[in-house]
């Protein structure tokens, strides 16, 4: 008998991502080709060109980056890849500008499903059509098992600022309102009630969504009443207003009894001794503006599904600058202070 | 704007809290000094400024119910060597995490490639020791009598399925010792309790009957959220008024005279009286609990064997002070200067539930 030595064919259907994914050879091609282009293309990423040559329309560029990290990967109301994209469109949008263009930069695990990935470009696509934006150049990096965990994303993004508007942290004036434009803590508690260790379920759904929609709106109707907006994150809203105060060196009041948190979110809140001021949004915005035309944008706000709970939380005062202090339901006062790292819950 | 939640809101009313404060006005004939003994309570009371609503006459000094603020820096030390090991996986309630011992916490330990985990409970620190044969995992125990039903629990389980890889780091403490060595101490200045409430659903207050006796004054039980909390201490300042050293239990929703039968059992099946140091204080006699000889062997102090750690405090912290009601927070000199909660000189400025915490986050005369 004779042995005919066979040399296979290397493997090239993956169902989890491989070392050669991100290697630039054939594996690299078939990525961009299977799970990123059918989702993402357009005009600018069909050329392949390694960057975007873009004309800009008149005005002031606005530029920011982000990159995301989040766990779990899917979280109840979105991924990470809605996040990223909705992210960096509100960085670019509280600041007045007109989102137009992102880049998306990948790391992914080794190992991670590319079914997964599928679906997280799969939103992204979405995410960035909602929001009337175009993801037009990118990059993927795969990493040995262990060096990140599952994917990161980073995109950044430009956008053009709209003439005459001048947005900005420092703007506060003595006697703005402060509105917030719905609930607080929805996305931070559905991270924290998804992840393993809580012997609770909940049904929180992250919050996760564009703003310009709704920023378009607003400055549309009010252009030149806004003094600052701003999308509370990370820390949540004690963080944002927290910045706000320090940047304008004013004084922040809110009111304890208008704060609006979902039942579900306050109950999970109460149950690990957190405060929902401290939980992170991701679909939430903050805005400073005059007194007098306070009603008027709350009105505009309330009009849209994003806005539908936008209250009056507060104003801006000349006492106690930099700092952040909320009136109790008892009358009592006391600080809303920034969260300090991470947050522990309590233990008895 | 909240939407209504059964079980808290009610506790929370402004329009019940502001007939409360009347009602503690209208009794409140003399000055009175009364310690409430939970952190908890101390958080709620400064979060909810309870305190500024309060008639000039009625001082709230804040106790040392903190398990944190009062684990000793030796605990802390030895917490740290064991979870700095490579086969450990360190579990922990997420407090401990930030407390500093002489120079590090358990974060440093963590960023430094220590295994250390935040638990919510004791059981999940057990179900990890199952999920990882090949490690030793080791809870830190610390807390008051609220915490040590469940901790006994863990380690009697553990025994149970025999479960070899498991141990725990005790520095369980008691509430009514501490009591009797602060109404002892020279410069005491408590006239009346407002018991912890938690403590008190497991323990019952029967156990507080002595000491109101004995030390001649009103001990009552009370809860956490504000209309709890200014019942507590209308009912004190009446007993005070009235002459009266007795137990009330103003936390009837959740407070028996004898509570919990069963979880007192589980902690005596596991856990004996041993004598105990509580951070910023010293030595208290009968204070604490230890592992019973028959549970020795899930003992973290002697099996990685750092019964020889011992530590020192800094001679600026004032936490023992502050845990006798001896001393506000903001009275101590180092208060918001060398000591705040981004560089805690003590654990009581580490803690959601400590005195120093509270007051340097909530509290608008804060430098």
């Amino acid at each position: 008998m004779t042995i005919v030595p066979i040399c296979p064919a290397p493997v090239m259907q993956h169902e989890t991502v491989q070392m050669a994914h991100g290697a630039g050879g054939r594996l690299s091609q078939t990525l961009m080709q299977r799970v990123f282009m059918p989702h993402l293309h357009n005009a600018f990423l069909d050329l392949l060109d390694d960057q975007a040559k873009l004309d800009l329309p008149p005005g002031r560029t606005a530029f920011s980056t982000d990159t995301y990290v989040v766990s779990p990967v899917f979280f109840p109301g979105g991924n990470i890849g809605e996040l990223a994209v909705n992210g960096t469109v509100n960085d670019l949008a509280v600041g007045g500008a007109k989102p137009l263009y992102l880049s998306a930069g990948f790391v992914l695990e080794e190992g991670f499903s590319l079914a997964e990935l599928e679906d997280i470009v799969k939103s992204m696509a979405e995410a960035a059509r909602r929001a009337g934006v175009m993801i037009v150049t990118g990059d993927t990096k795969v990493v040995g098992k262990g060096q990140c965990d599952r994917i990161f994303i980073n995109t950044s993004g430009i956008g053009i600022i709209r003439e005459g508007v001048n947005l900005s942290c420092r703007n506060l004036k003595v006697s703005d309102s402060i509105i917030l434009s719905g609930t607080v803590g929805d996305h931070g508690m559905a991270i924290m009630t998804s992840r393993e260790g809580l012997s609770f379920q909940s049904r929180i759904t992250s919050d996760c969504a564009a703003l310009n929609g709704m920023i378009s709106t607003i400055l549309d109707e009010v252009p030149f009443a806004i003094h600052a907006m701003r999308d509370p994150t990370r820390g949540g809203v004690a963080a944002t207003l927290n910045e706000l105060a320090s940047s304008s060196s004013v004084g922040i009041e809110i009111h304890e009894t208008t704060i609006p948190v979902k039942p579900d979110v306050r109950g999970a809140c109460e149950l690990l001794g957190i405060d929902p001021l401290h939980v992170a949004n991701e679909g939430k915005l903050v805005v400073a503006v005059a007194a007098g035309d306070a009603e008027r944008v709350l009105e505009v706000m309330r009009a849209l599904d994003l806005g539908r709970d936008a209250v009056i939380i507060g104003s801006v005062v000349d006492d106690h600058p930099g700092m952040v202090v909320m009136r109790t339901v008892y009358g009592s006062r006391r600080i809303i202070d920034l969260p300090l790292g991470e947050q522990l819950p309590r233990i008895c | 704007m909240l939407t209504p939640m059964k079980y808290i809101d009610e506790y929370r009313n402004p329009e019940l809290a502001r007939k409360l404060l009347n009602e503690i006005r209208r009794k409140a004939a003399h000055h009175w000094t009364i310690m409430e003994i939970c952190g908890g309570q101390t958080h709620s009371i400064i979060r909810n400024g309870i305190d500024q609503l309060l008639p000039d006459t009625i001082e709230l000094v804040h106790g040392p119910g903190c398990p944190v603020c009062v684990t000793p820096l030796e605990s802390i030390e030895r917490a740290l060597a064991i979870a700095a090991r490579e086969e450990v996986i360190f579990t922990s309630f997420g407090d401990m995490l930030r407390v500093p011992g002489n120079y590090r916490d358990l974060f440093m330990i963590r960023s430094a490639g220590g295994d250390v985990r935040i638990v919510f409970s004791p059981l999940d620190a057990l179900q990890i020791a199952r999920d990882n044969p090949a490690k030793e995992v080791v809870f830190f125990a610390v807390g008051f009598e609220t915490t040590a039903p469940a901790n006994a629990m863990a380690v009697w389980q553990a025994a149970r399925e025999g479960i070899e890889n498991f141990s725990v780091l005790v520095s369980q403490v008691m509430v009514p010792p501490a009591m009797r060595a602060i109404l002892s101490s020279p410069g005491n200045r408590v006239q009346g309790f407002l018991a912890a409430g938690h403590v008190c659903a497991v323990m019952g207050y029967e156990e507080y009957e002595p000491v109101a006796r004995e030390f001649q004054v009103p001990i009552v039980p009370t809860g956490f959220e504000p209309v709890e909390l200014l019942a507590g201490i209308l009912k004190t300042v009446e007993l005070l008024e009235e002459g009266k050293a007795e137990v009330v239990n103003c936390y009837g929703r959740v407070v028996s005279r004898a509570g919990n039968p069963v979880a007192q059992e589980t902690i005596h099946n596991v856990f004996e009286v041993t004598d105990r140091q509580w951070r910023g204080i010293g030595l208290i006699p009968g204070s604490g609990l230890g592992l019973r000889e028959s549970y020795a062997r899930f003992d973290a102090e002697k099996r990685f064997n750092v019964t020889n750690i011992f530590a020192e405090e800094s001679p600026f912290c004032m936490s023992g002070s502050v845990l006798q009601g001896k001393l506000k927070p903001d009275g101590c000199p180092a208060f918001a200067k060398e000591c705040t909660p981004q560089h805690p000189l003590g654990a009581t400025m580490v803690s959601s539930e400590g005195a120093c915490a509270a007051y340097y986050k909530y509290h608008l005369d804060t430098p």
